[in-house]
């Protein structure tokens, strides 16, 4: 009887530490995802020499505002020769796989906030990037089931497409992950990210192991020059075509939530996550105190994302999309021998260095 | 065959070499183009805010001038009607009364003068064949209107603002239009 009482008791105090972390970073997530589409919009006009949304309020900074009412205001179709309960669980999926990325990106070290050790962190588990890649193989489901459900053959096709790309870019993903693993020997972010704090941020150890999982994070949020699922001017719109109001928003929502947390999850495995570059934090913690200094953190972080959610618009507005067999060559002939390789190298240099370079 | 210009480019057929076939040299490249493209001037002219200058001979709306005093030109002679290759003008003449001297520079005037804008093709016909200046085409063009009877333009949407009234307006109205411009064949 006792222990079964402790056993169901709740620490509530960090319930709602994690409840309020929770709500910030969703938040924030969708807050950054609104903005990135005004960015994009931006991005794109002034690579185009021209400037972009300007007229709700100054610079146009509220027209995301205006983008999501009109939106809302839209209406709500669900075509009759569509398989409804599904044709509404796509947008969902869709979503919901993007935010639950978040949960295990740690945003900044430890705050202390009443004589409490917070860390901004919603769940340090230690399969941290496998959680990310079981959620991020999960989203495939939003696209495809909105896809069949339309009813639709270029829905339809827009979903195959998403989910044959999905497949065949995951491979080389999962294969340059394993060769930081080795490098690592941690699944925990938080961990990777205290060890690149201390050392060289991965990126100078695994730049072959990046460059794979950059141009496969472009595949896998559907991005320019891989966005054939959507591929406007082929399949008008993909799978979202018998999309409408806030069930579309939802789905281009999805997208730039992705393109938000991906970031997030490069900037972690690959550039050294919150740390703050030519500074050592562990000194700037002695003089300034550790709060300020997570605070920093988090904003370093912040710009981080900011500029790999440029470094994708960047792209976009440059590279032109891909015909759908070079796109599958590109995976399976290229990308995939060459996480292959990388992986091969990195575990013979560790090897050798186990032996202290004798062979 | 002789090339007709000096720009034409011919294929290139050749094989890539390894550094072509990885692309990433040529993804680069591209990125730098757009990214010095971010930063050039932008070529949009924020319309409301700021106008683009017409040409010195540029041709709008028509207008129906007055003389000095206020006093309208036109005396509904047709000429103009006669010269508008769309048909585009119609108009009735009237006979001045005794005390619309004030009104009227001479003894006949349009009482009904109909210019129809989606017809006009601004061509300035009108104005060259006018022999009282009293129409020509002004700086301006004809706004949007939801229906097709906002565009047949009356006489109180074509006179000129009164000059002794409004001499503001008036001369707004006239604007910095060349009427002759040099080589259109009307010098003389």
């Amino acid at each position: 009887m006792y222990q079964n009482q402790i056993l169901l008791a709740i620490d509530w105090i960090l319930f709602t530490e994690k409840l309020v972390l929770i709500i910030v970073v969703v938040m924030v997530s969708l807050f950054v995802a609104m903005y990135s589409t005004y960015a994009e919009r931006k991005v794109a006009a002034f690579m185009q020499d021209r400037v972009g949304p300007n007229r709700a309020g100054p610079f146009g900074i509220l027209q995301p505002m205006a983008d999501g009412m009109k939106l809302f205001f839209k209406e709500e179709i669900v075509p009759n020769f569509s398989s409804k309960f599904l044709f509404i669980l796509g947008p969902i999926l869709a979503m919901l796989t993007a935010i639950m990325v978040s949960a295990v990106i740690p945003w900044g070290d430890k705050l202390f906030i009443f004589g409490r050790e917070v860390t901004l962190q919603i769940a340090d588990i230690n399969i941290g990037i496998l959680y990310i890649f079981g959620v991020v193989s999960l989203g495939v489901y939003g696209i495809m089931i909105g896809g069949w459900a339309s009813n639709n053959k270029f829905s339809l096709l827009g979903a195959m497409r998403a989910a044959s790309q999905i497949i065949s870019y995951e491979l080389a993903l999962g294969i340059t992950l394993i060769a930081l693993l080795m490098i690592t020997g941690t699944l925990s972010l938080n961990e990777m990210v205290a060890q690149q704090k201390d050392n060289l941020w991965n990126i100078f150890l695994q730049p072959l192991g990046f460059l794979i999982f950059l141009i496969c994070a472009f595949a896998e949020t559907n991005r320019t020059p891989f966005d054939l699922p959507e591929a406007e001017n082929e399949l008008m719109g993909g799978y979202h075509a018998e999309y409408s109001s806030m069930k579309l928003g939802f789905y281009l929502f999805a997208e730039y939530v992705n393109m938000f947390l991906s970031g997030a999850v490069m900037t972690t495995l690959y550039f050294g996550g919150y740390d703050i570059p030519f500074v050592n934090d562990a000194n700037l913690v002695h003089t300034i105190g550790q709060n300020w200094v997570t605070i920093i953190e988090g904003a370093v972080f912040f710009i981080k994302i900011c500029l790999f959610i440029f470094f994708f618009m960047w792209v976009r507005w440059t590279v032109p999309r891909f015909r759908y067999d070079q796109l599958m060559n590109l995976g399976w002939k290229i990308l995939l021998p060459l996480a292959l390789f990388n992986m091969l190298v990195t575990g013979a240099l560790i090897l050798l260095r186990q032996n202290h370079w004798h062979f | 065959m002789e090339a007709l210009t000096n720009r034409v480019k011919p294929v290139d057929r050749r094989k890539m070499n390894f550094w072509e076939r990885i692309y990433l040299p040529a993804v680069v490249k591209g990125l730098s183009i757009t990214l010095k493209h971010f930063f050039k001037k932008k070529v949009t002219i924020n319309y409301p805010e700021e106008v683009r200058p017409f040409s010195p001979v540029f041709r709008g709306l028509q207008i129906l001038n007055r003389d000095e005093e206020g006093r309208e030109n036109c005396t509904a002679c047709g000429l103009c009607a006669l010269a508008c290759p769309a048909e585009a003008i119609t108009m009735e003449c009237a006979e001045r009364k005794p005390g619309e001297e004030h009104l009227y520079r001479e003894e006949k005037y349009a009482a009904k003068y109909e210019i129809n804008m989606l017809r006009c093709i601004f061509c300035g016909l009108c104005e060259e064949a006018c022999p009282k200046d009293a129409v020509y085409l002004s700086e301006t063009f004809a706004p949007a209107n939801y229906q097709r009877k906002g565009f047949i333009y009356g006489k109180q949407d074509l006179l000129i603002p009164d000059p002794k009234t409004d001499p503001e307006g008036f001369a707004k109205a006239k604007g910095s239009r060349i009427k002759h411009p040099q080589g259109h064949g009307n010098e003389h």
